[in-house]
């Protein structure tokens, strides 16, 4: 009897104790501290001297930053456009050429998913194209399109292809073995083992692939709207232009923050479609 | 009790009459590798022979064990039965007709369960007795699907994905699903092979209720012997492969409803299962020398 009164006291005792021992509140605090030790080293680093001329410091930074997030909708041309329009301008891109990769990637990755045949011939040219830096592609893209406009979406497009394309072939010829004999002992359709087995075995698989291609997008596009003009990339070259650095912080700030948002939404996906797989 | 090995039995050409599944002669051959690219890479390989001139005969509503070795070529057997996997020479007939492909009529239990993971345990028998039969009212469908819910014991846990259950009840909704289809044989593959001995057991005294609810012919593979003996009509055991033969058939005498503690009263169980345990303490010592000597 004993043993049993005493099991609740040392229950409340543990979680009194888990508060300050938890894995969570101690990372949050770390974090916290290095953030102040960093923003602290910048401070009294930029106010001394110790980095290059013109290193604005981290309290007019900050003050920047609250600036343009409390104006992010304004316009003065081209050249001066609040941060929240070139944070549309670039997700708009984004958007399209993503959504248009993914709606080649999924259905063509799935037929070369499916055959074995299929799978062989086109892996040389994936494999070939991948590896290609996505700016390559910028002169051939304002050649073939004359327009700055069409060729940023043609290179999101044609760099997120391949992550997408990639996985769901991957996830589709490697559905397990006792699906698709389940499928084939009831004697399912072809069309329906593809529909009912096949897709949902791979949705993994695909969640993934589409979550390494809008990270990558979202890569490229700072990187291709340097030469287009507007957007989040042409917002920082334009700073770069003005020598504002701290303009420049914030805006790769902002770029982190929306890369992990829209990594975050991803996340989620994969999770709810996982249903106690792992990938 | 002991059978002679069928396959000297030369009267098996002709089938007889009343069994339902008719293994004639089966040979099941995997081919190696072969031809001008192989021999050039140097990757050529001999053919196979997994199992060798098989015959069996199996009655309606018999439960039927096959038992061996590992590696002894069970399991290819199995697959030819269902269909999945083509046979090499020689045929299985159901009910009089060749077996070309799988179909409804054999209901699959596999070793790992596969069930589908992202639908729910009632949706994993919807997927099946919709795809058997489009045409089911709904009405008639969801009272099948209620009923084997029922049958398994499951009820309550209709709505829960795979990954919420136990390997036990995972295999229980794989047994659902092949016995929803209503189907005229039951073929299961190491049904309990991945479950620890205590469900084991328990899945085991399941089995046996639900084959007395419905006396459907079954064949199973198995490696265990008291599960062979408290489950099974015959015991059918195999040799070690390649080229796997069935040595031996026991017929198993007790009467049903059978339970573990009753059967070892009966006087034909310790033969029987000295019997099994000296068939495969010599397969599978023979297994481990061709292993070290090879």
């Amino acid at each position: 009897m004993a043993v049993t009164n005493a099991t609740p006291g040392l229950v409340t005792n543990e979680r009194q104790e888990s508060l300050l021992q938890n894995e969570n509140v101690q990372a949050f605090g770390l974090f916290m501290l290095s953030l102040g030790l960093f923003l602290l080293f910048w401070e009294v680093g930029a106010r001394a001297g110790w980095f290059v001329k013109g290193v604005p410091t981290a309290s007019e930074t900050l003050k920047e930053f609250w600036w343009w997030v409390t104006n992010p909708f304004y316009n003065n041309g081209p050249n001066d456009l609040g941060i929240g329009w070139n944070l549309l301008i670039s997700l708009r891109r984004v958007a399209i050429g993503y959504i248009l990769a993914s709606l080649v990637a999924v259905p063509l990755g799935i037929l070369i998913g499916i055959s074995p045949v299929a799978y062989k011939a086109f892996n040389p040219y994936v494999q070939l194209l991948k590896p290609v830096s996505p700016l390559a592609w910028l002169p051939l893209g304002l050649y073939l399109l004359r327009d700055s406009e069409k060729t940023g979406v043609f290179i999101i497009f044609i760099s997120s292809i391949w992550p997408t394309l990639i996985n769901t072939a991957f996830g589709v010829a490697s559905v397990d073995k006792d699906y698709l004999d389940v499928a084939n002992t009831l004697g399912a359709s072809r069309l329906r083992t593809i529909v009912k087995v096949i897709i949902p075995a791979a949705l993994p698989n695909i969640v993934s692939g589409l979550r390494i291609s809008m990270g990558i997008a979202w890569l490229v596009i700072v990187a291709a709207e340097m030469l287009l003009g507007t957007g989040l990339g042409y917002f920082i070259w334009n700073e770069w232009n003005n020598l504002s650095i701290a303009n420049i912080l914030v805006a790769i700030f902002i770029i982190g923050l929306v890369g992990l948002l829209l990594d975050s939404l991803f996340a989620a996906l994969e999770k709810f479609v996982a249903f106690g797989r792992n990938s | 009790m002991r059978l002679a090995p069928v396959n000297s039995v030369a009267s098996l050409d002709q089938p007889s009459a009343s069994s339902q599944l008719s293994v004639r002669h089966v040979t099941k051959v995997f081919p190696g590798k072969k031809g001008l690219f192989n021999k050039l890479s140097g990757k050529t390989s001999r053919d196979f022979v997994a199992v060798e001139n098989i015959s069996l005969d199996i009655e309606p509503n018999t439960f039927v064990t096959i038992i061996g070795p590992s590696g002894c070529g069970k399991s290819t057997l199995l697959n030819m039965i269902a269909g999945l996997s083509p046979i090499s020479g020689g045929e299985i007939l159901l009910n009089g007709v060749p077996i070309t492909g799988p179909g409804p009529d054999r209901g699959m239990v596999f070793q790992n369960y596969a069930l589908m993971p992202w639908m729910t345990v009632e949706e994993n028998l919807r997927f099946a007795v919709e795809t058997v039969d489009p045409k089911t009212s709904p009405k008639k469908r969801d009272r099948i699907l209620k009923e084997h819910i029922q049958l398994v014991g499951l009820t309550g846990a209709e709505r829960k994905h795979p990954h919420e259950l136990s390997g036990g009840m995972r295999q229980r909704v794989g047994i659902a699903r092949a016995l929803a289809i209503n189907p005229q044989i039951l073929l299961m593959d190491e049904p309990f092979g991945a479950l620890d001995a205590l469900t084991r057991g328990f899945l085991q005294d399941e089995i046996e209720r639900i084959w007395e609810q419905q006396r459907k012919t079954v064949i199973m593979i198995t490696h265990s012997i008291e599960e062979a003996l408290l489950l099974s009509d015959r015991i059918v055991m195999m040799t070690r492969g390649p080229a796997a033969r069935i040595d031996e058939i026991l017929e198993v005498p007790f009467p049903r409803p059978r339970n573990r503690e009753t059967i070892e009263q009966h006087p034909a169980y310790h033969a029987l299962k000295a019997e099994m345990e000296s068939h495969l303490f010599r397969e599978t010592r023979a297994v481990e020398a061709a292993r070290v000597g090879g």
